[in-house]
């Protein structure tokens, strides 16, 4: 059976979750799930295995920052990369984000080749088209 | 006396015969020789006419370097040929990259600000796309009141709306670029000063002034405005006041709608 890598964006803000799907669909053989907050977002990642996790700091009902620790917490999920996105540019907000678990860590206003550059990194192998 | 001319006679014929077999031996040692000198003349003539094959083939061989390295040059000629077209595509690419991000920015802000009539919804959409795309940390949104001529900030980031002070069209940097029509950019530093942001965005349609928006302060990663921000900046310009523009027409509609609605009810009961 065909393998398919499985994204989460985890993102309050319509415009970046569109501007994220549509830097991502140039990955091959990938399906993208949006989450619009922390909350939703964990309801999702507890749900489905998922190869790459984007996640937007300030969010409305559970920020990132709790959700990633949420996320590290589960034995399942310790190895699932996760990205950081923020427009918290600080070396300390990087420090906290990465500490908690985060992979990597992009800042606002993001590039939608820097994100396909990144998530490509982090999925290791990006399986050929069909 | 008789037996000594015999004998001298005798003497005399070995004597000849001794004569006679040297003459045949030297004349047998040159005909040996005159055999070898025959010999020897015609080795000398068969290496001169080796010689000139063999600088026929020193010829050919050389001309046939010759070629080699002219075919040499041009490899190496096309090599760097490739290289440099090689070169060309890779920048190609880069700014192909540069551009399809662009685009995606610019359809992303765009496909966002049409996809309603409500004003508040609008107004959040643009306050995102000057986030997340632009990179802004302190910024407001102006609608001008044509009433009396201000504009009037209706949505800020970075400070509470109640501190952005309205804006008379015409006057200071927002003013003027809405009543000029024309984004104007001022300091590049960093300001808090209201009257003074970096970039001021007026909103028109046609000739129709709508307001402006105003962009203060960048994010701290973000040092200055990027070719794709100013796209973003004449997106916003154009796209921004439609959507603006057509919500507060929608808005108009509907409360004529209900007037006219509650008109028609009251009548008919």
């Amino acid at each position: 059976m065909e393998r398919r890598n499985r994204i989460l964006i985890v993102e309050d803000s319509p415009t970046m979750r569109q501007l994220l799907v549509f830097a991502l669909k140039r990955l091959r053989n990938t399906d993208i799930t949006e989450a619009h907050d922390g909350m939703d977002g964990l309801r999702k990642v507890t749900a489905d295995d998922y190869d790459l996790a984007l996640v937007d700091i300030n969010m409305p009902v559970m920020d990132g920052l709790k959700l990633i620790s949420l996320i590290r917490d589960e034995e399942s999920l310790k190895e699932m990369p996760i990205v950081v996105i923020t427009t918290e540019g600080a070396d300390e907000d990087r420090e906290r984000a990465l500490a908690l678990g985060a992979n990597e860590y992009l800042t606002k206003p993001i590039q939608a080749n820097k994100v396909l550059q990144v998530a490509r990194g982090l999925l290791k192998t990006e399986p050929a088209s069909s | 006396m008789s037996n000594d001319v015999f004998d001298r006679a005798d003497e005399v014929l070995g004597l000849f015969r001794r004569g006679a077999e040297f003459t045949r031996e030297l004349l047998e040692q040159n005909k040996s020789l005159r055999e070898r000198l025959a010999s020897v003349e015609s080795h000398q003539q068969d290496a001169a006419q080796d010689n000139g094959e063999w600088g026929k083939l020193r010829s050919q061989l050389l001309e046939r370097i010759d070629g080699l390295e002219c075919e040499n040059h041009d490899a190496i000629e096309r090599v760097a040929a490739l290289e440099d077209e090689n070169q060309q595509f890779a920048n190609r690419y880069l700014e192909i990259e540069e551009e399809n991000n662009s685009l995606a920015n610019l359809y992303v802000a765009s496909f966002q600000l049409h996809s309603t009539l409500d004003l508040s919804e609008v107004f959040r959409i643009v306050t995102e796309i000057v986030i997340n795309l632009i990179g802004a940390e302190v910024f407001a949104v102006y609608v001008l009141d044509e009433k009396n001529g201000a504009l009037e900030p209706v949505a800020s980031e970075g400070a509470p709306l109640k501190d952005v002070p309205a804006v008379r069209l015409g006057q200071g940097l927002v003013g003027g670029s809405v009543a000029e029509g024309e984004t104007a950019f001022a300091d590049p530093e960093n300001s808090n000063d209201w009257s003074r942001p970096l970039v001021s965005i007026p909103l028109r349609v046609d000739d129709r002034a709508i307001g402006a928006i105003a962009i203060f302060k960048l994010l701290s990663q973000k040092t200055k405005f990027t070719p794709l921000d100013h796209e973003l900046f004449t997106l916003l310009a154009g796209h921004a006041a439609t959507a603006i523009f057509a919500a507060q027409l929608f808005s108009q509609s509907e409360r004529k709608l209900n007037t006219i609605q509650g008109f028609i009810d009251l009548l008919t009961k």
